[in-house]
């Protein structure tokens, strides 16, 4: 009631203003339409024109070009052994450094929210892996491991870890590894924030309650910061797990899908069938498929969202 | 006694968790001083077997080589690309907070129809891979001669600034009291005014914050940089790196020198506005 007259208190005001013969719905959408149309025509309508090149021959270089063929791209990349060796290599990447990004991640915010001497320091720059453009971090670690002159191979045989030289990113498994190393390298700070800003909002009141029933630091953590945590951890991997199907920029500078296709991930075959081969049928078709599995991911987080903010 | 082994025992504790924050701060560090360390090596010491550590000379002389006019071929590509890299990502960042906030103000204060399935379908606009798109928007920008222009990079990264932008700022927005705007109002602000006058004041913390974050995504951006654009005329520092890092004979004195260069401007803006980083992260309006 309250706001009703609010309302038409500020409908009277704004007839002296003027946009004052302009509803709230039309001044609302007017409001909306550079932002509507840009991402219209930049992201809706390519969105819609890559499902068509799904439905067609898009492969440049046939001689059947523009012919309709309904599903059969769906059934060729689904039934290819390299979609699979792909999705298998991008799901192995997501999953492990997600892992890692999470459970470092959570394990630096743990020790930055704690009071020592050099804390505020160590605050400031575990932001700055993140702050580092992915492609200058992705260019750092290929230099680190190079397999002649590079840093890690020069540290390692110094203190006697190693006898010899390794190629760190000549072998398949290990070179996707390594990728995963440079991606949790700069991502785990990121992650760290997160955790370190929803480990602020902990009533300290908790703790001591908890310190006077005798709960020990571990048990502290499993029932008091734990359970603060889970939103924050729910949210930190949705998003995360959303990028790492993206990943491409890392894999681009540090190993280009190989050595023999180790590091082909989706986002990267993808590319490669469309820009290489020429294929966009193909590429179209992979990046649908990694679309989906992004969709699932955003109707996830939006139920977390949901149930976070319920004063919206 | 008790006492005297509680804190002991904290004491120990205060040891182990500066042994841990020594640790973390190598991990943090470590590689990116060997970044800056090999910028400023001569070249026969990065290319010594074994690594020479600490390297015999420190000098300065590819910075000076990147920023004096004229030059070789990569100190060139890195000065225009940088330049590059600024108008682009000032203009995304100018252009991306006022559209943006204009959007987000509608969604945060006023009432039409389909209010919630737009907002949603803006979140999902945010979600969708750049591999998606890229292929019909390459058809389409090469058609229209837009290949290897600056322009055509700062629409394309509205795009995907845009949405975050109206996601964050609804909240501040939203956490503004109305008072406020009715006060104007009966002062005879027009709803622009009050936007102007009232919201973009009241959450200049929160255009602060989603500027930052803006600048810093179209900075880092690579993808459609490396599809559309070919030459200095708009290739961005992550291309120009990339593509160093991609010759044969690498250079990598040169390509970490690119590389500090490129870090620079995200590096000063984590160092100078990290509140602002953390809140805009976190896109919590109401938490401030």
């Amino acid at each position: 009631m309250r706001s009703e007259q609010r309302e038409s208190l500020g409908r009277r005001a704004r007839g002296r203003g003027g946009e004052g013969d302009l509803s709230e719905q039309g001044f609302a959408f007017l409001l909306l339409t550079p932002a509507a149309l840009l991402i219209f025509i930049v992201i809706l309508l390519p969105l819609l024109i890559t499902f068509g090149y799904t439905l067609i021959n898009m492969n440049l270089l046939s001689a059947t070009k523009g012919r309709f063929t309904g599903l059969a791209n769906y059934a060729s990349v689904l039934g290819a052994s390299w979609f699979w060796s792909s999705l298998g290599r991008t799901l192995y990447f997501t999953f492990v450094s997600l892992v890692l990004e999470t459970g470092l991640g959570l394990l630096f915010a743990l020790l930055l929210a704690g009071s020592f001497p050099g804390v505020g320091v160590l605050r400031s720059l575990v932001i700055l892996p993140w702050a580092i453009p992915t492609l200058v971090s992705g260019a750092l670690w290929k230099w680190i491991l190079h397999p002649d002159y590079g840093a890690l191979n020069a540290l390692l045989s110094w203190l006697g870890l190693i006898k010899e030289y390794h190629a760190w990113l000549g072998q398949p498994w290990l070179a996707m590894n390594m990728v995963i190393l440079a991606d949790v390298w700069k991502m785990a700070p990121y992650s760290a924030i997160f955790f370190l800003a929803a480990l602020q909002f902990i009533n300290k009141a908790l703790y001591e309650a908890a310190r006077i029933d005798g709960a020990g630091v571990f048990r502290r953590f499993r029932y008091v910061t734990f359970p603060h945590l889970v939103p924050t951890l729910l949210v930190v991997v949705v998003m995360r797990s959303m990028d790492k199907f993206k990943a491409f920029d890392l894999f681009y500078v540090m190993t280009k899908g190989g050595p023999a296709n180790g590091t082909k991930v989706l986002t990267y075959d993808a590319y490669l069938r469309g820009f290489d081969n020429l294929n966009y049928s193909a590429a179209a078709t992979i990046s649908y498929v990694i679309a989906f599995l992004v969709l699932a991911l955003t109707v996830i987080y939006l139920r977390l969202g949901k149930q976070e903010d319920v004063n919206d | 006694m008790t006492k005297q082994r509680s804190s002991l025992r904290r004491r120990g504790f205060t040891l182990f968790q500066c042994a841990m924050g020594f640790l973390l701060f190598l991990f943090v560090m470590v590689p990116f001083l060997w970044l800056l360390v090999s910028s400023l090596s001569e070249r026969r010491d990065l290319i010594s077997l074994p690594l020479r550590f600490p390297p015999g000379h420190l000098s300065f002389a590819r910075y000076a080589a990147v920023f004096a006019p004229g030059g070789e071929e990569i100190a060139r590509a890195f000065k225009y690309a940088l330049f590059n890299s600024l108008i682009v990502a000032s203009l995304v960042t100018a252009v991306g907070l006022v559209v943006g906030a204009l959007a987000s103000y509608s969604f945060a204060r006023l009432r039409f129809a389909f209010k919630e399935k737009l907002l949603y379908a803006l979140l999902f606009t945010y979600m969708i891979p750049p591999i998606v798109i890229v292929l019909p928007l390459y058809v389409a920008i090469s058609a229209l001669g837009l290949l290897d222009r600056k322009v055509t990079l700062v629409f394309l990264y509205l795009s995907m600034t845009i949405p975050f932008v109206v996601w964050v700022m609804r909240s501040y927005f939203g956490s503004i009291s109305k008072s406020f705007e009715e006060a104007a109002l009966i002062d005879g602000c027009t709803r622009l005014q009050t936007l102007r006058y009232v919201y973009v004041p009241m959450a200049r913390p929160g255009l602060i914050a989603t500027g930052i974050l803006a600048f810093l995504l179209s900075w880092d951006e690579f993808f459609f940089s490396l599809i559309f654009t070919s030459s200095l005329a708009a290739k961005t520092i992550p291309v120009a790196i990339a593509e160093f890092t991609g010759k044969n004979s690498v250079d990598y004195g040169m390509i970490t020198t690119g590389g500090v260069i490129a870090s620079i401007p995200p590096l000063l803006i984590a160092i100078f506005f990290q509140k602002y980083i953390v809140m805009g992260m976190t896109g919590g309006g109401n938490k401030e």
